[in-house]
């Protein structure tokens, strides 16, 4: 019985938190998310690539910047803006919680980065594919 | 009636002399930046500048570019757009500080130049500061909008 209720409250506490960050997604729903529209748009859709997303992030695009250019290389680490010198926290969920946690703000920085790197907007894939790679970086 | 007319006059004197207060600050070269999406948007790529530092046309030109900002898109969505311009507004560069034509770069101003002319033209170029753009490097607390003259340190 008294197992029961505390595993009552500890539910109504993971609620309560969830609730909480009503704004708040995992980097995996994130994915998920992306991965519906992928499907969507193309049956034949066969899955993301953290491959074929970390030669991607590596790579410059026809302009003069890559991902890495401001992330580095190995994204758990801190970056540095190519321009400002601005510090950037590290873009990698393992090395910072914050990040793909909020599909607004993931969006608004994919227009604006990929503007910068590739002129262009990116495809559904090549962000499902970075946001894949990123996933499988360690600290 | 009449005495109705004197309160709201008395009225109109406490606002006036409020903004008189809020200028005395800003005559101390202190301009803290009080919206937090401007803190949060500007500052994301670099020290968020005070509006206090350029006219309000210089903003509207700034606003207008962000697709384009200085080569970089830092596009906003148009809820964020009307609330940054709103904030540029009624906190821009008034009197000699907003003197000038409408730029995109601080450094251009005449009050920016007027306040920089004692500089040998080198100074931007060296290692710890590589730009105009880059006030902390000489004014430490430029991040809280604080470019008291008693606080530069030009590094070497």
């Amino acid at each position: 019985m008294r197992a029961t209720r505390g595993r009552a409250l500890f539910l109504a506490t993971v609620l309560a938190l969830g609730v909480g960050q009503a704004a708040g997604a995992t980097p995996a729903e994130i994915l998920a998310g992306l991965e519906r529209s992928a499907r969507a748009s193309d049956p034949a859709f066969a899955g993301f690539s953290a491959e074929r997303g970390a030669v991607f992030f590596k790579s410059t695009h026809g302009q003069e910047w890559s991902c890495s250019s401001c992330h580095t290389d190995h994204p758990a680490a801190s970056g540095r803006h190519a321009k400002t010198a601005k510090p950037i926290a590290p873009l990698a969920p393992a090395a910072n919680p914050q990040r793909f946690t909020d599909a607004a703000r993931v969006d608004k920085w994919f227009k604006r980065n990929c503007n910068d790197v590739l002129g262009r907007a990116c495809t559904v894939r090549e962000q499902g594919d970075v946001l894949a790679f990123l996933m499988t970086v360690r600290p | 009636m009449t005495g109705a007319t004197k309160y709201m006059s008395r009225i109109v004197v406490a606002l006036l002399l409020s903004g008189v207060a809020t200028g005395v600050t800003a005559g101390g070269h202190s301009y803290a930046v009080s919206n937090e999406k401007w803190v949060s948007e500007c500052g994301a790529c670099h020290l968020p500048y005070s509006p206090q530092l350029m006219s309000a046309e210089s903003w509207r030109a700034v606003m207008k570019g962000l697709e384009r900002h200085f080569g970089v898109d830092a596009s906003v969505d148009a809820a964020t757009a009307r609330e940054l311009q709103a904030f540029a507004d009624s906190h821009s560069a008034s009197g000699k500080r907003a003197a000038g034509p409408a730029t995109l770069r601080m450094s251009e101003t005449r009050w920016f130049q007027h306040k920089h002319d004692e500089l040998p033209a080198g100074v931007w170029k060296r290692p710890a500061i590589k730009s105009a753009s880059n006030c902390a490097a000489c004014h430490p607390q430029a991040d809280r909008g604080i470019y008291n003259e008693h606080n530069v340190r030009v590094p070497r």
